[in-house]
C-alpha cells in the first residue's frame, strides 16, 4: 500500500448520510458568516448600542464556528494533513473563544435582562403618568368651565338670571339633555319646578318636598345620582323606547341675609335648598364621570354664593328704596306740619282778635246790665250769662296763650305802666264777683311800691287775676287778702323757693304779692301738680269749678318769663291757701328803654287808627282824585302833599316822605318808570318811601308790572277809609302790600 | 214832628232815592265820612271841583270829535280821566256811561262817541242838579241846629 498522509476517517462513509452532513455544514457556515455581518449591520445602525467588545467576542465566535463547520466540509474525504491540522486549530481557537463568551455572557445576560426589566418598568411608568396626565387635563378642564360658569353666573345680580345662566352653562359643558331647578314655595312644603333649560315656561309642576330621593340628594352635599323615574326627573315625555341617561342631582342652599353674621359662618345647616337635576342624553351610554359630578358640586355652591349675593344687593336696594319713600313720606310730613302750623298760627291770629273782641263786649255788657234793675228772673238769667262768658274767656285766653308760650313765640310787651292801677283793677273786677259770694277782699299795697313799673301790663294783670280769680273761685266764705309789696334781698332767698336766685340791680325790682284765702284749702299732695297743665284735682273737678286747669300753668309760664317764682301753700283741705308769687319789674325813671311813656297805645288789633304826623306824597294828574286821596290820608292824620306831574315829584320827594301813592294809569306818563327812578335815586330800602300804585283795574299785568318796578303795594281806586287805614297799617308793619286779585 | 227832624227824614229819604236810581253808590258815603271838624266842607268841595272838572273835559271831548281825523286815543284818554273822577265821588250811573264811552272808542265809532258824550252831559247835569238838592238839604238841617246823618 502506499503510505498517503491521509486521514481516513472515523467511520466508513456512507454516500446518503455524507450527503446530508456536507449541505448541513455549509449552510451552517453560512449562517454563522452571516449573522455577524447582521449584527454588525443592525448594530452600526442603531444609535446606541453598549457592548461592542462583546458583539466582537460573538463575532469573533461565531466566526469560528462557522470557519470550524466550512473547514469539516473538507473532512468528509479522504483529506490531507494540513486540512486536518487547520480544522483542529480551527476547533481549539473556536473552544477557546466560545469558552471565553460563555463566561463572558455569564456577566452580561442579567445585564441584558435587566435592561429588559428596566424598559418594562418605564413602559409601565409612561403609561401610569399618561393616565394621570389624562386626570389632570380633565380636572383642568373641568376648572376652567367651573370658572367661567362662576363668572357668568357672577357677572349678573340679577336672581332670574343666574338661575338661568347656570343651567345653560351647565348644559352645555356637560353636554346634558334636561337641566332643571327645583325651588322650594314659600310654605316650604313643596318644591316647585322654577327653570328649566328647554323647556321656556315650566308650569307649576310641584312635587312634595319629603320625597326620600329628594331628602337624600339634601341629606348630603355631594351630587347624588338619582333614578330616571323619580318624580323629580320626569320632566319630559319620553316615548317609551328611549332608554333615559343617567340623572344625577345636587343640592343648592339658599342662604339668607341673616346667615351671615360675622363671628358665626354659615354652616350648611340653613333649611332651604334648591334642587338641581341634571339628566345625560338619552341612548347615549355616557356614564356620569367623577370629574362632571365635581363640577356640578362646585358648580352648585357658587350659585349658592351668587344667589346670596343677589339677595344682598335686593335687600340694600329694597332698604334704600324705603329709605327714599320714608324720606319723601317724612318730607311731606314735614311739609304737612308746617302747614299746620302754619295754619294753626293765621288761625290763631284771627281768633285773637275775633274771639276776644264779641267777647269782652259780652261781658263788659253783661255785667253793666247787672248793675241796672232787674227781676229776681233777670238776673238769675244776667248772672248766668256773666259766669258762662267769663268761663269762655278765660279758656279761650288760657288756650290761646298757652299755645302761643309753648311755641316759645311769646314775648313779653314790655311797656311803661302804672302798678298801682293795676291792682286797683284787679280789685274791681274781682269786687262783684265776690260780693255774690259774700267775700271780703282786702288789698294792701305797700307805700314804697312804685306807681309806674316797667314791664308786661297785661301779663302781670292775667297772672294776678288768676291768683286771685282761684282764690275767689275755691272759697265759699271768709276774706281774700291781696298785698303787694317790694321784695327786698333778705326775703327774696325763700327757703320755699330754693331755685330762685335772684340778682339785685338799679334797674330792676321784685315786685311780690301774696294771696291769701280761707277758702277749701288744697291737699298738700296736689300741690305739686297745680301748675301742669289740665291737671285738676278731683276735689276741684268735683266742685264743678270749669275751667281748662290751663290758668296756673299759664301763670307759672308768665312768671318764669318774667324771671320770677310763683307757688302756693295751704296747711291742708279747708284750712285756706297762700299764693306768692314774685316778678321783675323794671324801674320806670332810671330805666334804658326805648319806649316812651307815652307812646299812642296800639290797640288790640292790629290796624292803627291814626297815622299822625306820617308824611305822605301823593301824585295823581286827575283833581279830583287828588282831593279825595289827600282827604282820606288827612282824616287818618298823615300829612299830605299832592303833586301832578312827574316833575313836581321829582322835585319834592325827600326821605322825609314816607309813603308815596302813585297813580299808575295817567295818560302820557310812566308810573312804572317813575318807580324805577326813585328806585336808583333811593338805594337803601329804610331811605325810599313806600311806593303804592293807584289803580282803576288790577289786572295780572298791572299787578305784574307793578312786582316788577319794585312797587310795594297795588290798590285799586276808588279807596274807602277803612281800607286806607288798613293799607297803610299793613304797609307800615310789614312793608308790602299786594292785594289778594 | 220838630223842624230838624222833618228835614232828617227827608234827608233820608232823599238819599235813599238817589241810592235806588243809582246816581250815587258807595263811594259818596265815604266821601261823606272824610267830612269832620278839620274840614267841614269837604264833599262839597270836592263836588265842585268834580263839576269843574267835568266841564272841561266835555268842552275837549267835543273838540276832538269834531276834528276830521278823530283821534279816538285822545278821546279815550278824556273818558278815562271822567271815569276816573265819577268812580271817586260816586257817580255811579256817570261812571256806568263812561265804561260805555270807551267801549265805542275803542270800535272807533263816532256816532257812539257823540252819542255818550251827550249822555254824559245830560247825566251830569242831572246829577248836579240832584247834588243842589241835597247840599240845600243838609244846610237847612245845620240851620234848624241839627248835625247832618251819617250815610250807612
Amino acid at each position: 500500500m502506499e503510505a498517503c498522509n491521509c486521514i481516513e476517517p472515523q467511520w466508513p462513509a456512507d454516500e446518503l448520510l455524507m450527503k446530508y452532513q456536507y449541505i448541513s455544514d455549509f449552510f451552517i457556515a453560512l449562517a454563522y458568516f452571516s449573522i455577524p455581518l447582521e449584527l454588525i449591520y443592525f448594530v452600526k445602525k442603531s444609535a446606541v448600542f453598549p457592548y461592542r467588545w462583546v458583539l466582537v467576542q460573538f463575532g469573533a465566535f461565531i466566526v469560528l464556528c462557522g470557519a470550524t463547520h466550512l473547514i469539516n466540509l473538507w473532512t468528509f474525504n479522504m483529506h490531507s494533513r494540513t486540512v486536518a491540522i487547520v480544522m483542529t486549530t480551527a476547533k481549539v481557537l473556536t473552544a477557546v473563544v466560545s469558552c471565553a463568551t460563555a463566561l463572558m455572557l455569564v456577566h452580561i445576560i442579567p445585564d441584558l435582562l435587566s435592561v429588559k426589566t428596566r424598559e418594562l418598568f418605564l413602559k409601565n411608568k409612561a403609561a401610569e403618568l399618561d393616565r394621570e396626565m389624562g386626570l389632570i387635563r380633565t380636572q383642568e378642564e373641568t376648572g376652567r368651565h367651573v370658572r367661567m360658569l362662576t363668572h357668568e353666573i357672577r357677572s349678573t345680580l340679577d336672581r332670574h338670571t343666574i338661575l338661568k345662566t347656570t343651567l345653560v352653562e351647565l348644559g352645555r359643558t356637560l353636554a346634558l339633555e334636561e337641566c332643571a331647578l327645583w325651588m322650594p314655595t314659600r310654605t316650604g312644603l313643596e318644591l316647585q319646578l322654577s327653570y328649566t333649560l328647554h323647556q321656556q315656561n315650566p308650569v307649576g309642576y310641584t312635587v312634595p318636598i319629603h320625597l326620600p330621593v329628594v331628602n337624600q340628594v339634601f341629606s348630603s352635599n355631594c351630587a347624588v345620582k338619582i333614578s330616571p323615574n323619580s318624580p323629580v326627573a320626569r320632566l319630559r315625555q319620553l316615548a317609551g323606547r328611549h332608554i333615559p341617561g343617567e340623572v344625577v342631582a345636587v343640592r343648592v342652599p339658599l342662604l339668607h341675609l341673616s346667615n351671615f353674621q360675622i363671628n358665626d359662618w354659615p354652616e350648611l345647616s340653613t333649611k332651604r335648598y334648591a334642587l338641581m337635576v341634571l339628566m345625560l342624553p338619552s341612548d347615549s351610554a355616557r356614564q356620569w364621570h367623577v370629574h362632571e359630578l365635581e363640577l356640578v358640586e362646585v358648580v352648585a355652591d357658587q350659585v349658592a354664593v351668587a344667589l346670596s349675593h343677589a339677595a344682598i344687593l335686593e335687600e340694600s336696594m329694597r332698604a334704600r328704596d324705603l329709605l327714599m319713600e320714608q324720606n319723601i313720606a317724612l318730607d311731606l310730613a314735614s311739609r304737612e306740619a308746617e302747614t299746620a302750623i302754619r295754619a294753626r298760627n293765621d288761625f290763631l291770629a284771627v281768633m285773637n282778635h275775633e274771639m276776644r273782641t264779641p267777647m269782652h263786649a259780652i261781658i263788659a255788657l253783661s255785667s253793666l246790665l247787672q248793675e241796672t234793675d232787674l227781676t229776681p228772673e233777670q238776673r238769675l238769667m244776667v248772672e248766668t250769662i256773666l259766669k258762662s262768658s267769663n268761663l269762655l274767656a278765660t279758656l279761650i285766653n288760657d288756650v290761646l296763650d298757652l299755645s302761643r308760650l309753648e311755641d316759645g313765640s311769646l314775648q313779653l310787651d314790655i311797656a311803661t305802666f302804672n302798678l298801682h292801677s293795676i291792682f286797683r283793677e284787679v280789685h274791681n273786677m274781682i269786687k262783684p264777683v265776690a260780693s255774690i259770694k259774700r267775700l271780703s277782699v282786702a288789698l294792701n299795697i305797700a307805700a314804697d311800691l312804685p306807681v309806674y313799673a316797667i314791664g308786661d301790663e297785661k301779663r302781670l294783670m292775667q297772672i294776678i287775676l288768676n291768683v286771685v280769680g282761684n282764690a275767689v273761685k275755691f272759697s265759699k266764705e271768709g276774706s281774700i287778702s291781696i298785698t303787694a309789696y317790694v321784695a327786698k334781698s333778705e326775703s327774696l332767698r325763700d327757703f320755699r323757693a330754693p331755685d330762685f336766685f335772684p340778682v339785685q340791680s338799679d334797674n330792676h325790682f321784685y315786685l311780690r304779692v301774696q294771696v291769701k284765702d280761707s277758702g277749701s284749702g288744697i291737699n298738700p299732695q296736689d300741690i305739686p301738680n297745680l301748675f301742669t297743665k289740665f291737671t285738676q284735682t278731683q276735689t276741684l273737678a268735683s266742685q264743678n269749678s270749669g275751667g281748662s286747669g290751663l290758668g296756673l300753668a299759664i301763670c307759672k309760664r308768665f312768671v318764669n318769663l318774667m324771671e320770677g317764682h310763683i307757688w302756693i301753700e295751704s296747711e291742708g283741705l279747708g284750712k285756706g291757701c297762700t299764693a306768692t308769687f314774685i316778678v321783675k319789674l323794671g324801674f320806670p325813671e332810671r330805666s334804658n328803654e326805648s319806649k316812651q311813656p307815652f307812646a299812642p297805645k296800639l290797640q288790640a288789633n292790629h290796624v292803627q287808627t291814626n297815622f299822625p304826623g306820617l308824611k305822605v306824597l301823593v301824585m295823581d294828574d286827575n283833581g279830583v282824585s287828588r282831593s279825595v286821596t289827600k282827604g282820606l290820608l288827612v282824616h287818618l292824620g298823615c300829612d299830605v302833599t299832592t303833586v301832578s306831574s312827574i316833575d313836581e315829584f321829582l322835585h319834592v320827594i325827600s326821605q322825609e316822605h314816607k309813603v308815596v301813592f302813585m297813580d299808575v294809569c295817567m295818560p302820557g306818563i310812566d308810573g312804572y318808570e317813575l318807580a324805577v327812578r326813585i328806585h336808583e335815586r333811593f338805594t337803601k330800602r329804610h331811605e325810599r318811601p313806600v311806593l303804592v300804585a293807584l289803580t282803576g283795574s288790577i289786572d295780572k299785568m298791572t299787578k305784574e308790572n307793578c312786582m316788577r318796578v319794585g312797587m310795594d303795594g297795588v290798590i285799586l281806586k276808588p279807596v274807602s277809609v277803612d281800607k286806607m287805614r288798613s293799607v297803610l297799617s299793613e304797609l307800615l308793619e310789614h312793608r308790602v302790600l299786594f292785594e289778594a286779585m | 214832628m220838630d223842624a230838624v227832624a222833618q228835614w232828617r227824614n227827608q234827608w233820608f229819604d232823599y238819599t235813599q232815592y238817589l241810592r235806588r236810581e243809582g246816581f250815587l253808590d258807595d263811594q259818596f258815603a265815604q266821601l261823606k265820612k272824610l267830612q269832620d271838624e278839620n274840614s267841614p266842607d269837604f264833599v262839597v268841595e270836592v263836588v265842585s271841583l268834580f263839576f269843574q272838572d267835568s266841564e272841561k273835559l266835555f268842552n275837549n271831548m267835543a273838540g276832538a270829535l269834531e276834528q276830521n281825523v278823530v283821534n279816538f286815543k285822545q278821546v279815550d284818554a278824556y273818558v278815562h280821566q271822567f271815569k276816573g273822577s265819577s268812580a271817586w265821588i260816586g257817580a255811579f250811573r256817570l261812571k256806568n256811561v263812561c265804561i260805555n264811552f270807551r267801549n265805542f272808542c275803542e270800535a272807533q265809532n263816532l256816532e257812539g262817541c257823540l252819542r255818550c258824550l251827550q249822555q254824559l252831559q245830560q247825566e251830569s247835569s242831572a246829577l248836579k242838579n240832584k247834588l243842589e238838592n241835597l247840599f240845600r238839604l243838609e244846610q237847612q238841617i245845620v240851620a234848624a241846629g241839627g248835625s247832618i246823618p251819617m250815610m250807612e
